[in-house]
């Protein structure tokens, strides 16, 4: 619809299978170990929660025995035309060469929430309550991603820390670190989803398994129509779960 | 000489103002507003803005919402002294500092505002230190800061002709100075404002995945730059009708002639008639193309009572028409109608910024989300309150210590 997508030579990409999701909440919980989320003082409140990986029910609306369910994994979607990065006032949030993953920079942050206002799709948290762990649970605390302080915007960064292990990993092989084998990096959501519905890697290289899936016929992206161009693909067998991917009008 | 005997040396000259007792209790009232405000805000600052009722879905809210109503509603300033130095309309001279004071007032309260918005704001300078020129953000903070530098400028020469500063010679030829350059600063805030006006809208055009408020462009802008820059100087003017109308009320004294405010009427008028052609094209090319594109239909654009249809109905056919009726045919001779037109024009143009603010945030894009209700809570209403009240103050004081209205002597002869 807009804006300038930006293309470079690794895109990590995930690839969600929704019709092996069973909604467990592996994911999430995996995410937010691996990055620090905090616990939350409030975390009922669903709105002020944070989840970089957020997982949807979906419904088709259909009464029993024609009603079904969906659950749908919700990362960055790590567009490739972000309504975020052209917004931010300080270049907090950026696209660039680092696998296309959309960045963003914590110390930079001035906490404005223009990004959180850009993006459709509600993956940027901001921080509305200082960080604090209960007694005992720092020790829980990775030292690979930073701790926020409040009031910057968050969101979720493919564990791209994960990425510089697989690099020195395979730099320490004596392997090439910009050609990766498939697996070598995965992030955490992925690692321990335990039904297999999730799959990451370089999109544009064909050793990697992503690169085909993305060319299913069943495979698409949400709010596609809106130009951003993302990253996380998603994959179902049922049509009206596509559908529910993207805003259809009924004469469509 | 007593207190309160030579506080009234203080008033401009030949005018009469009311007893001392009755104007404390005035700034008392307008002061403990104020102070609760102020309590709210070091609250915020120590606590976060996690107390306030923003959240991951209203990045946006109250603030913001108020933030883009008084700028859109301080452009009286910019653009009366666009007319008055520039084009040269001499008879302005009579509310052109009325304009000013309202601009800084506006201005700067906007600037306290926003310093309570950025969840880190001791990063408040990164907007210069690390600007990305391609956010219309970024312009934003510019424009602000240099425009509110120029109206301080505009306003410390009133601030000199205060009878008892300028009986100091350095002080009286340096508002003389200052008033001999103010034209090349009219021109200069004219310029800045309406840039920032624009970039305001274009704030909310840009944002191309949330089609309630993504607009096509001309060039690198979208169509609410231009509309935004075209309400604010619609609705600008409007107001400074009714604050100095509303001043006469609680004053008791005339302070402009009724030919002046109803001038000041006629260019809002004329310019809201223009922004009224605009906003329907617009709205047109937006419920035809922007929504169709995304996938989405206007009834999709509204919900229950405080997103509903009747915000919008009154936005674009109470607030736009029937003010320009009001303003631009001789309707206007009665005030009446003239003030009912400058209400329902400020009314249109603060819906307007509650939508684009609000609303654009509510509106579910991904087709399995759903509508969320923001509520403003205490902590947003009551630092909002303390600049309405810092606004009074400001306005309280400048009235009555500052010879702001160069025909109230006259005027009111007995």
């Amino acid at each position: 619809m807009s804006g300038h997508s930006k293309e470079f030579p690794i895109t990590w990409g995930m690839v969600i299978d929704i019709d092996k999701c069973t909604g467990c909440g592996a994911c999430m919980a995996s995410c937010q170990t691996e990055n620090n989320i905090e616990p939350q003082p409030e975390a009922s409140n669903k709105l002020r929660s944070t989840s970089w990986m957020l997982v949807y029910e979906l419904t088709n609306d259909k009464a029993f025995p024609n009603h079904d369910i969906a659950f749908l994994p919700r990362p960055c979607q790590q567009c490739g035309n972000p309504p975020c990065v052209s917004v931010c006032p300080v270049i907090a949030t950026d696209k660039n060469e680092d696998g296309g993953i959309v960045s963003q920079v914590y110390p930079r942050c001035i906490g404005c929430r223009y990004c959180v206002a850009a993006c459709p799709y509600h993956v940027r948290y901001f921080g509305w309550y200082d960080p604090i762990w209960p007694e005992g649970m720092e020790k829980t605390l990775s030292p690979l991603t930073s701790v926020r302080p409040r009031g910057v915007v968050e969101k979720c960064s493919f564990c791209h820390h994960r990425w510089n292990l697989a690099k020195d990993a395979a730099r320490a092989q004596g392997k090439n670190p910009d050609s990766l084998d498939d697996g070598a990096y995965v992030t955490a959501c992925v690692q321990n989803c335990p039904s297999g519905a999730l799959s990451f890697g370089d999109l544009k290289n064909p050793k990697h398994k992503v690169h085909e899936l993305i060319k299913s016929p069943n495979a698409f992206r949400l709010l596609e129509r809106l130009g951003t161009n993302t990253q996380v693909y998603y994959i179902s067998r049922r049509e009206w779960v596509r559908k529910l991917g993207d805003n259809y009008l009924k004469s469509e | 000489m007593s207190f309160i005997e030579s506080e009234k040396t203080w008033y401009p000259e030949g005018v009469t103002r009311c007893g001392l007792g009755k104007f404390t209790g005035w700034l008392g009232v307008l002061g403990f507003i104020g102070l609760l405000g102020l309590v709210s805000m070091l609250w915020i600052f120590y606590r976060g803005i996690g107390v306030t009722g923003l959240d991951n879905y209203f990045g946006f809210g109250l603030w913001i919402t108020f933030d883009l109503a008084v700028i859109a509603l301080g452009a009286g300033a910019f653009f009366t002294g666009l007319i008055r130095y520039i084009i040269g309309v001499d008879e302005l001279k009579n509310i052109i500092n009325l304009t000013v004071i309202k601009g800084f007032i506006c201005y700067s309260g906007a600037m306290l505002i926003l310093s309570l918005d950025v969840g880190q704001p001791l990063r408040a300078w990164f907007g210069y230190w690390h600007p990305n020129v391609h956010s219309m953000l970024t312009e934003v903070i510019f424009c602000i800061t240099c425009y509110l530098m120029v109206l301080i400028i505009e306003y410390i020469p009133l601030i000199l002709e205060q009878k008892q500063l300028n009986k100091i010679p350095f002080l009286h030829n340096l508002a003389h100075q200052m008033h001999v350059v103010m034209p090349l600063f009219a021109g200069i805030g004219a310029f800045l404002s309406t840039f920032h006006q624009g970039s305001l809208g274009g704030m909310y055009g840009v944002m191309f995945a949330r089609p309630y408020a993504f607009r096509e462009g001309f060039f690198i802008w979208p169509w609410t730059f231009f509309l935004f820059v075209l309400s604010a100087i619609a609705s600008g003017p409007c107001l400074t009708v009714l604050i100095c109308g509303f001043m006469e009320k609680v004053s008791g004294r005339q302070l402009t002639t009724y030919r002046i405010k109803s001038l000041m009427a006629k260019i809002g008028g004329t310019m809201l008639l223009i922004y009224t052609v605009f906003k329907y094209l617009d709205t047109w090319a937006w419920i035809n193309g922007v929504l169709p594109k995304a996938g989405l239909t206007f009834d999709q654009m509204f919900y229950g009572l405080v997103y509903g249809k009747w915000l919008f109905f009154t936005e674009m056919v109470l607030c736009l028409p029937l003010p320009v009726v009001f303003l631009l045919t001789p309707l206007r001779k009665k005030p009446a109608f003239m003030y009912s037109g400058a209400i329902l024009a400020c009314l249109g143009v603060v819906i307007n910024r509650y939508v684009f603010t609000v609303q654009a945030l509510a509106q579910p894009v991904l087709p399995f989300t759903q509508w969320q209700i923001y509520t403003p809570n205490w902590a947003e209403w009551l630092t909002s309150l303390m600049v309405i009240a810092y606004g009074f103050i400001v306005m309280s004081l400048s009235y009555r210590y500052l010879p702001i209205f160069p025909q109230e002597v006259g005027l009111n002869k007995k």
